[in-house]
């Protein structure tokens, strides 16, 4: 149906007026804009950001990928046997973490400890999250020496921060019924914590510490760079040989194992829920 | 005889609600009493006040519980031999407050751990003797089929009847029971009751069951408890309870007490022992 231009104009005058921005708030808006304008110029020049060297080195890229695309696995042998290294490091810094994230775990959460014993457990767990992997590698490594057990050690410490925390969180969804059930039995605080909160915890808890094995040898391949031993000190190895071709084929390998190992412990995972 | 229960002036106050105020009750040893009261009347707080679950407030009278002379709480603390009370202390929970991974027989096993060595007890080493307890129990409670399934496949009667078990494997000499029928259907719920009052008469079990509704409390039991807004306004002998002397006690909210009776709902109960699908513990 139409409207007759004299009903539009009408109804047009009746609406109310569109709100206006102050001038205080637009100024600010537009000191904001200034402001980002100023943080991205800046940074550009800090971070030395310079498009130009892609392509006036462009060659050096061409060489690169062109050997990337011919992986050589003329000494696979070498490099199977350095992924084996790094799943070991992974297998322990997980492991060990684990032994000990339980009792922090379970210390830390409220609801099975007073809380005068959990708030102090959970900041040391806290610390040890905080501070990644990568730097506690260095640590160790200045402490043990360059290779894996350096890792080993970095892992540990990192993943059993990672594990207490996920591990309490179980604890403290837990339903408390069947727990006040054992402690009606005159059962001790222990035997309350392994007939009334274990069973309920298992299964997330085996499920967590399946995913932080699969981001462990994720993590642990990363340590090799820096000397955590491992496939990621070969691989370092071979890009600043420039051995691309080499390098390639030990990229393929890591990305086969991780991948097969995240499905593997996908489908273990999955048996646990 | 030191009483099955006695609970000296024991008050509880959560946040600003008075749940339990100033009550003192005593019960004597194989005594069955019911205890009766509207929702957030104070039965459930005053149980687990008993059996050391909750504490007392301090300052409020002596606020002492004691079973069989061995004191539960005092004052606002447990008491120092507050293990040794519980293991003479049976409970059944409404929502049965068993382990629900755990197979049947654990689950009424772990009511010898009091009796065993803690290293033991801890590890789960059961031995010969407390296996067959467990089992005589599951026997008595007639749930001898089901030993080995996990807890939680059982329907919310066997359920019940398990944690009755567990009781009995404990030697429990007094037997609470917190709204032990209120999510069953009539007819486990009658087992429940049958096997509860069985129990407490063969072995002469004191016997403290609380109850939402009173036909139960009535046809189960001689003395009746009833309270009302955390206190006891009737302690005497169940034939006194009457609609009409439930309405003088309660006013208005006796409805609730009387209105459905559980022995009039039409019989759903051929599901009654069909496993739940639904998991409770």
């Amino acid at each position: 149906m139409l409207t007759s231009d004299a009903a539009h104009r009408s109804a047009v005058l009746a609406a109310p007026a569109p709100p206006v921005t102050p001038i205080g708030t637009r100024l600010i808006r537009l000191a904001i804009a200034a402001l980002c304008v100023v943080v991205l110029v800046y940074s550009w020049h800090e971070a030395e950001m310079n498009p130009a060297q892609l392509l006036r080195d462009a060659g050096n890229m061409a060489t690169l990928g062109a050997d990337f695309l011919r992986p050589d696995f003329s000494e696979w042998e070498v490099y199977a046997l350095n992924m084996i290294e790094t799943l070991a490091i992974a297998i322990w810094g997980t492991l060990l973490a684990v032994i000990v994230g339980i009792p922090f775990g379970i210390l830390s959460a409220d609801n099975v400890v007073p809380r005068f014993v959990a708030f102090p457990i959970r900041r040391v767990m806290d610390a040890c999250r905080a501070i990644n992997e990568l730097v506690f590698a260095l640590i160790f490594i200045a402490a043990v020496g360059l290779g894996p057990f350096a890792g080993v050690l970095a892992l540990w410490i990192h993943t059993t921060g990672v594990i207490a925390k996920l591990f309490s969180e179980a604890v403290e969804a837990i339903d408390p019924a069947p727990v006040e059930g054992i402690r009606g039995t005159g059962g001790t605080w222990l035997q309350e914590i392994v007939y009334g909160v274990l069973p309920q915890v298992l299964p997330l808890w085996i499920s967590y510490a399946l995913y932080r094995f699969e981001s462990n040898v994720r993590s642990a391949t990363v340590l090799g760079i820096v000397g955590g031993g491992g496939i990621g000190m070969t691989f370092n190895e071979t890009m600043r040989g420039f051995l691309y071709s080499q390098a390639s084929a030990i990229l393929i390998i890591v990305i086969l194992t991780v991948s097969a190992l995240d499905m593997i412990s996908q489908n273990i995972r999955k048996r646990f829920i | 005889m030191a009483a099955a229960l006695e609970l000296d002036r024991v008050s509880k106050t959560y946040g600003s609600m008075r749940a339990v105020e100033d009550v003192s009750l005593t019960i004597a040893p194989g005594e069955r009493v019911a205890l009766i009261g509207a929702s957030g009347s104070g039965k459930s707080t005053l149980i687990r006040m008993a059996s050391g679950l909750a504490l007392a407030d301090a300052g409020a009278g002596p606020a002492r519980v004691t079973s069989f002379g061995v004191a539960v709480q005092e004052g606002g603390r447990l008491a120092r031999d507050v293990r040794k009370a519980r293991r003479q202390i049976g409970l059944v929970f409404q929502q049965f407050a068993l382990v629900g991974r755990l197979s049947v027989l654990t689950n009424v096993a772990v009511g010898a751990l009091g009796r065993m060595g803690r290293l033991r007890g801890t590890l789960g080493l059961f031995n010969e003797d407390e296996r067959r307890t467990a089992l005589a129990a599951l026997a008595e409670v007639g749930i001898s089929a089901h030993v080995a399934k996990k807890a939680r496949e059982l329907s919310g009667g066997q359920q019940q009847r398990v944690a009755i078990a567990r009781a009995l494997v404990q030697g429990a000499r007094l037997v609470l029971a917190d709204e032990p029928i209120a999510s069953l259907d009539p007819k486990s719920a009658k087992r429940v009751m049958d096997t509860l009052v069985t129990m407490s008469r063969d072995h002469g079990i004191a016997l403290v069951v609380s109850l939402h509704q009173v036909d139960y409390a009535t046809l189960y039991f001689d003395r009746v408890v009833a309270m009302n807004a955390g206190r006891i306004v009737f302690d005497g002998p169940s034939a006194k309870i009457t609609p009409a002397f439930l309405t003088e006690l309660y006013g208005a909210s006796a409805e609730e007490l009387i209105l459905p009776s559980q022995f009039s709902v039409p019989a759903s109960a051929d599901a009654a022992d069909a496993p739940k699908s639904q998991t409770v513990s």
